[in-house]
């Protein structure tokens, strides 16, 4: 028997030149391969990884997956082997209008498209709505994996900065009056409310309110993208856009990833009928149909019936992560950092003084086995340069506690060094400060901390 | 027939083009008849050496460790032959200070520079001289990790405010960096590959940003970003420049079997030689084999050339 004969391996320089010159223009704005090469090593095992975005899958019981794939074998192989509907199974909106109401939404069946998994949607979204130079807007951190699909389809990203109460609003509006004077067309605003991946912080209701409102005055569309609205570690939960609005502008985006597994891909997108249609349209483009095996299973999981305490499950494992994440971030990193304290989802947002870098900062903490995420990748802009994204929900707290240790050991080591460098000295601790304060009686409530130069900090050991 | 452990990935930060360059030699490798045996290099390099038993190492390994001497150094010790440059000349590549500091003594045109160690800020009050460096260098000066093999780290400073933070960063990959002067001009690539004959130059490449913004270093070897050029237009007489330099500090810093020297061609026509890379990249992007084939010399030619040499080294020619 002959083997078939090997495809040529490799390509010559003519070969790259001819597909450099096919490339579509939008494939120009993609990360350095030395990014991806760089992220690629925070897999490797002995690394303590806190860049993941990853669930803990292994707190699932494998009975559980186990009897789900075992009922369908035997009662719905042939229809889990075979081709579905594009907008999905019935019985599979059944299960998502069950984890709508859930968080307080009622949802019409007819109104929803499943879709393989949460990102599907974003990018029917963009896909449907945005041509080329078209305005999105987004929160200033945005999700990361958003970033791609925003540059695939050339819309014009503008990034509305947040603080601990979220996306800020009244900067929205400002925003879409220079927008409007601009002639520049806004055709959505993209938003994670809810435990914002990367910030972690959570919309008000006010804003929330003033969102819904200025979506319905200007008639505009929002995509709410809310995969971790379930985990929520303390306080009452906040009705999503979508409840307030009642669906009329406000788009829905919900996935099974966070609350069951993001191996089955299953997500689904909830929007205005006339806007659905496109999509489905869309998405038949895409891939015909989301799995139809993925959708049996979560049918199956949820006639169960106990899909909420698995989640409650999940939030238990959680929130000592969190915990573990920000005491660990109080006592590691220094004064100057600030970071974010989410009260659910999966991630921590912290900012660092300007002159680190954090894709170096990336570069010397792999030296010591431990990664994160550089803030960059959350831009469009080319900020965020000294932030990263903290994740807790892919380790154990003792991971978590020793990984903030060693970042915050390279961060103390960088500033000593800017220090040296500039004759600054970095601010003093807490333990210096109350020391100074006894000794020179500092002003109480000075919360910025005057930065010293380096032959005074010299003479005065601790001192101010 | 030969045995031939194609060593790749690795530890260092370029872990994934060796990779590719590892698989595409060992394609090669198979073609021309070999056994190519692929070897990921991890903490059970020497226990697999050892069960292997290759005739020969191919070092397809790019950045710490692979490229500076340190892999070298055991298959030394193991008395296993291997393609490229020895433990020497790998570390002198690796680290561009000393690279640039025989390059000086040698009378080869570099860039100026001042290199310092943590140490020496830390320590030494070595801060207290950047105010004296900037004048002689001239803004803007570009600031190098000494040993890093990618773009990484590499950052421009426009003025005395970009200096300290430009130099944390460039501190992050490495103990020594270097303050170099900027030679604005065009950014070319000599591959030199050994042969019966002695060390050959291969058609200058050049890289050509298609992007405005040239100083996105790590945007300069991203296919679609960058346009290669080979052989290189350039003006009379500066090929033949530019290939004398590059055979010189190949000679110079005794590189063995192949190797790739950086060069700037200043927009006054002067040449200056910024780098040697001990193990250039082997993938579909990479320079040397781009230049190679524009010399007429195949991939599977060029490696086999490369493990010939090896071969020629372990039987005692003269290097």
């Amino acid at each position: 028997m002959t083997s078939p004969p090997k495809p040529p391996s490799r390509s010559t320089s003519r070969d790259l030149e001819r597909y450099a010159g096919l490339f579509a223009a939008r494939t120009r704005v993609m990360t350095s391969s030395a990014m991806r090469d760089m992220m690629a090593v925070t897999a490797r095992p002995e690394v303590i990884s806190l860049a993941g975005g990853l669930p803990d899958t292994s707190t699932f019981p494998p009975e559980t997956l186990a009897a789900i794939t075992a009922r369908i074998a035997q009662e719905s192989s042939a229809k889990a082997l075979q081709y579905g509907p594009t907008d999905g199974l019935p019985e599979t909106k059944e299960c998502i209008a069950e984890v709508m109401r859930a968080e307080g939404m009622r949802v019409d069946t007819e109104d929803v498209v499943v879709t393989t998994g949460g990102q599907q949607v974003i990018d029917l979204v963009v896909k449907t709505l945005i041509d080329p130079g078209d305005v999105v807007i987004a929160e200033g951190p945005t999700y990361p994996g958003a970033v791609p699909t925003f540059n695939a389809y050339q819309a014009d990203v503008v990034q509305i900065d947040m603080d601990s109460e979220g996306m800020r609003v009244d900067l929205l509006e400002e925003t879409i009056d220079a927008l409007e004077r601009e002639g520049r067309r806004l055709k959505f605003i993209y938003t994670v409310p809810t435990f914002q991946n990367p910030a972690g912080a959570t919309m008000s209701l006010a804003r929330r309110k003033r969102l819904v409102e200025i979506a319905n005055d200007r008639e505009l569309l929002v995509l709410e993208d809310n995969p971790y609205g379930l985990l929520r570690y303390e306080g009452e939960p906040l009705p999503p856009l979508y409840s307030l609005d009642g669906g009329v502008y406000v788009m829905y985006l919900g996935t099974f990833s966070k609350i069951l597994s993001p191996g089955i891909r299953l997500g689904w997108v909830v929007a205005p009928p006339p806007v659905l249609e496109k999509i489905n349209v869309g998405k038949q483009g895409a891939d015909l149909c989301t799995s139809t095996l993925s959708q049996l299973m979560v049918q199956a999981y949820f006639e169960r019936g106990d899909w909420q305490e698995y989640v409650q499950a999940l939030t238990g494992v959680y929130r000592p992560r969190r915990d573990a994440m920000l005491e660990a971030l109080g006592e590691f990193f220094p004064r100057e950092a600030e970071w974010t304290r989410p009260d659910g989802g999966m991630f921590v947002w912290a900012t660092l003084p300007d002159y680190i870098d954090t894709t170096d900062l990336l570069a010397r903490a792999l030296r010591d086995n431990v990664a994160f995420v550089p803030g960059q990748g959350a831009f469009l802009d080319g900020r965020g340069r000294s932030s990263m994204r903290l994740n807790f929900s892919a380790s154990g707290e003792d991971r978590i506690r020793e990984g903030i240790r060693r970042i915050g050991q390279v961060i103390d080591e960088q500033m000593d060094l800017y220090g040296t460098l500039t004759g600054e000295m970095k601010a003093p601790s807490g333990e210096e400060i109350e020391a100074a304060r006894e000794a020179d009686d500092v002003h109480e409530g000075a919360r910025v901390v005057e930065l010293r130069h380096r032959s005074e900090a010299r003479s005065g050991a601790g001192g101010a | 027939m030969s045995r031939v452990a194609v060593l790749k990935g690795g530890r260092s930060l370029e872990r994934q083009v060796s990779l590719r360059s590892g698989a595409r030699v060992s394609d090669a490798l198979e073609r021309l008849g070999h056994d190519a045996v692929g070897l990921d290099v991890g903490p059970d390099l020497i226990a697999n050496l050892r069960e292997e038993r290759p005739d020969v190492a191919f070092v397809a390994l790019h950045g710490r460790d692979g490229e500076d001497g340190t892999v070298q150094e055991l298959l030394e010790i193991l008395g296993v032959p291997f393609t490229g440059s020895g433990v020497l000349a790998c570390s002198r590549m690796m680290d561009k200070v000393t690279t640039k500091h025989l390059l000086q003594a040698a009378g080869i045109p570099t860039p100026d520079f001042f290199a310092f160690s943590q140490t020496a800020f830390r320590e030494l009050g070595a801060a207290d001289t950047l105010p004296e460096i900037e004048k002689r260098l001239d803004f803007p000066i570009v600031v190098k990790p000494s040993r890093q093999g990618s773009a990484l780290g590499i950052k421009f400073a426009r003025s005395a405010a970009d200096v300290p933070r430009a130099l944390v960063s460039a501190f992050s990959y490495d103990e020594r960096v270097l303050l170099e002067r900027h030679v604005e001009g065009r950014d070319l690539a000599v591959s030199v590959l050994d042969g019966v004959d002695g060390p050959q130059a291969l058609p200058v490449v050049e890289a050509v940003p298609r992007d405005e913004d040239f100083y996105d270093f790590e945007a300069r070897y991203e296919i679609g970003r960058t346009t290669f050029v080979c052989p290189a237009e350039l003006p009379d007489g500066a090929t033949e420049r530019a290939h004398q330099l590059a055979l010189d500090t190949y000679g110079l810093l005794g590189c063995y079997g192949f190797a790739r020297v950086d060069l700037m061609l200043s927009l006054t026509g002067d040449l200056t030689v910024l780098e040697a890379n001990a193990i250039p990249g082997l993938t579909d992007t990479s320079l040397l084999p781009q230049a190679a084939e524009a010399a007429g010399v195949g991939f599977d030619e060029m490696v086999g050339r490369i493990l010939d040499r090896a071969f020629a080294r372990a039987a005692g020619a003269p290097v």
